[in-house]
């Protein structure tokens, strides 16, 4: 939204294609629909309506409910809407595709009544919808607090909150407390969280294992802390969560490219001070440029703007470095909690060594041992094991099973997850059907001539 | 599984799943709903039939796929309701 609010302020022809209904990305999600909801939810989600706001009245072409299937260099994004294929063709290509929980396999994790925090806070945004009954809570990160805090301040019940923060990280992370200390409101905010949950929520420590157990949905949950006994629970409804990782398949589809960031333990696009990759007119902003928060996200997507502007002559190099200052300061000081933050809520090993008899991909049903089997031959790269195993292969293209196929060969190989590598994603990066697609012949050729799809200076996805 | 805090403030409207009508409220989305249902679940896994329900919300599981006006596989967390939709819980691959 930033990135097209400031392109539109150079005169640039944007498009922005939304894969929601509404603007506002996951953090601000249906910010625009209702204020019933601002107290639960906090100052922090109403401030996107502003952003929003703004975004609405930029003048950009915006394309709601649209599902980009393709990307080719030069650069030309086909998309699904509606039952309609669309294209587009644009000199400079933004990506702001944001996060997604990372995923953190373990045994009946595929049961209906186990959600991500995240989606339980997207039904709270989207539909003003909380648990019918006590929830447990189960994992480590701020979303898990702040989420709880909210369900509390809605009239919520919970169960019990796993803390999976392994005890250790604590004192990992105070090194970096002087640099957070630049934002003590972040900080504060934190710790008003944890003491809330700590008076009214019974909070179970170094939790190191969990495990959802159920034949049609989960009824029981079994759960060990630090070097204790088992302990097994009745459960209707667990919410789990270890962190948010940068949504990479649109950037890799590209060839982009990534490094392995060990201080998020994820895959990051290799960007320069103002977000464009190492393909020449491709921006990425927002959390799949790196976690960094809604703000940060702001900030970055400003910058891809006024870069792309410039690079089009809409301002020169000097108005350039001088309209981004603002932004730069705003950046630097919403990325000083990050390193405290990353290190404090560093996933537990066991996270990326899942149990033989877990299920790693969710789409086509494959175990951690079947992976194991398959990566015991030879010395196979991620592509390999996904033909022999068909993990990776269902509708999510691997974005539930990749990062646990890279550590489990990482593992076994004795080789780093940067080494090890990702599977190779190739389009369709969403399904699409064959009706879908007829409805596109020609559209490459006659109705661009009739100039049906129009040649856009610049073209955000969120 | 999940309950509303509060009525639609846009007006009730109401959508068919798997036969049992749903109330719902324009803007959310039809996986939101399913949430609410008496059996909150979409759809069961080609391979096994294993059942499944939402899981991620944001559209990147595919767990919440279900057949909506007749379209088989859609991502009911990425659709908003409309009124009268009829939505059939998938068994296994999509319909062709």
């Amino acid at each position: 939204m930033a990135a097209a609010v400031e392109a539109r302020r150079h005169n640039l022809d944007v498009m922005v294609i939304d894969e929601q209904a509404t603007p506002g990305g996951q953090i601000w999600r249906s910010v625009e629909m209702t204020r019933r909801r601002d107290e639960v939810l906090g100052p922090t989600y109403s401030e996107g309506r502003n952003a929003a706001e703004l975004f609405r009245a930029c003048g950009a072409n915006y394309r709601p409910n649209a599902q980009i299937w393709q990307l080719e260099p030069g650069f030309r994004a086909l998309f699904t809407s509606e039952g309609q294929v669309g294209m587009v063709e644009a000199s400079k290509l933004l990506l702001a595709t944001g996060a997604q929980e990372r995923p953190a396999p373990f045994p009946g994790w595929t049961l209906p009544g186990v959600l991500t925090v995240g989606a339980a806070q997207i039904l709270l945004k989207n539909a003003g919808e909380i648990p019918a009954d006590p929830v447990w809570i189960a994992g480590s990160g701020p979303l898990p607090l702040l989420y709880a805090v909210q369900l509390l301040r809605a009239g919520g019940q919970i169960a019990g909150y796993l803390d999976t923060t392994p005890k250790a990280r604590w004192r990992e992370a105070l090194v970096h407390l002087p640099a957070a200390l630049k934002a003590p409101g972040d900080l504060l905010k934190g710790l008003g969280w944890t003491s809330m949950l700590r008076r009214r929520v019974r909070v179970i420590r170094d939790v190191c294992s969990i495990e959802a157990v159920g034949e049609h949905r989960i009824t029981k949950l079994r759960y060990r802390s630090g070097s204790g006994p088992e302990v097994a629970v009745p459960a209707g409804l667990l919410l789990v969560h270890e962190g948010v990782v940068p949504s990479i398949h649109p950037a890799l589809s590209m060839d982009c490219t990534l490094k392995w960031s060990a201080a998020q333990d994820c895959f990051v696009p290799v960007l320069d001070a103002w977000g464009e990759s190492s393909v020449d007119g491709l921006f990425i902003a927002g959390d799949g440029a790196g976690i960094a928060g809604a703000r940060a996200a702001q900030c970055r997507g400003t910058l891809a703007g006024i870069r792309a502007a410039s690079k089009l002559g809409r301002l020169d190099s000097t108005s350039a470095e001088r309209v981004a200052v603002p932004s730069r300061r705003r950046l630097a000081r919403e990325l000083a909690i990050r390193p405290f933050l990353d290190a404090l809520f560093r996933p537990r090993a066991e996270v990326y060594a899942p149990a033989d008899r877990t299920v790693i991909c969710r789409c086509e049903e494959v175990t951690a041992g079947a992976i194991r089997a398959a990566a015991s031959v030879g010395r196979p790269g991620p592509n390999q094991v996904k033909a022999a195993t068909r993990a990776g292969m269902g509708p999510c293209q691997g974005r539930q099973c990749g990062y646990t196929v890279t550590r489990i060969l990482a593992a076994m190989q004795d080789r780093s997850p940067e080494d090890v590598g990702f599977f190779h994603i190739r389009p369709p990066l969403k399904p699409v059907t064959l009706g879908e697609l007829a409805t596109g012949i020609g559209c490459a050729t006659d109705d661009r001539q009739e100039g049906e799809f129009r040649s856009n200076d610049s073209h955000v996805i969120e | 599984m999940f309950r509303k805090l509060h009525e639609s403030d846009r007006g009730p409207v109401t959508i068919e799943i798997d036969g049992e009508i749903v109330p719902a409220e324009p803007g959310e989305s039809v996986a939101a709903v399913i949430m609410r249902a008496s059996a909150p679940w979409a759809r069961l896994t080609p391979n096994t039939g294993s059942k499944r329900a939402p899981y991620c919300m944001m559209g990147v599981c595919f767990d919440c796929l279900a057949e909506v006006d007749g379209q088989s596989s859609v991502q009911t967390c990425l659709v908003s309701v409309r009124p009268g939709m009829r939505i059939s819980r998938q068994a296994g691959k999509r319909r062709i």
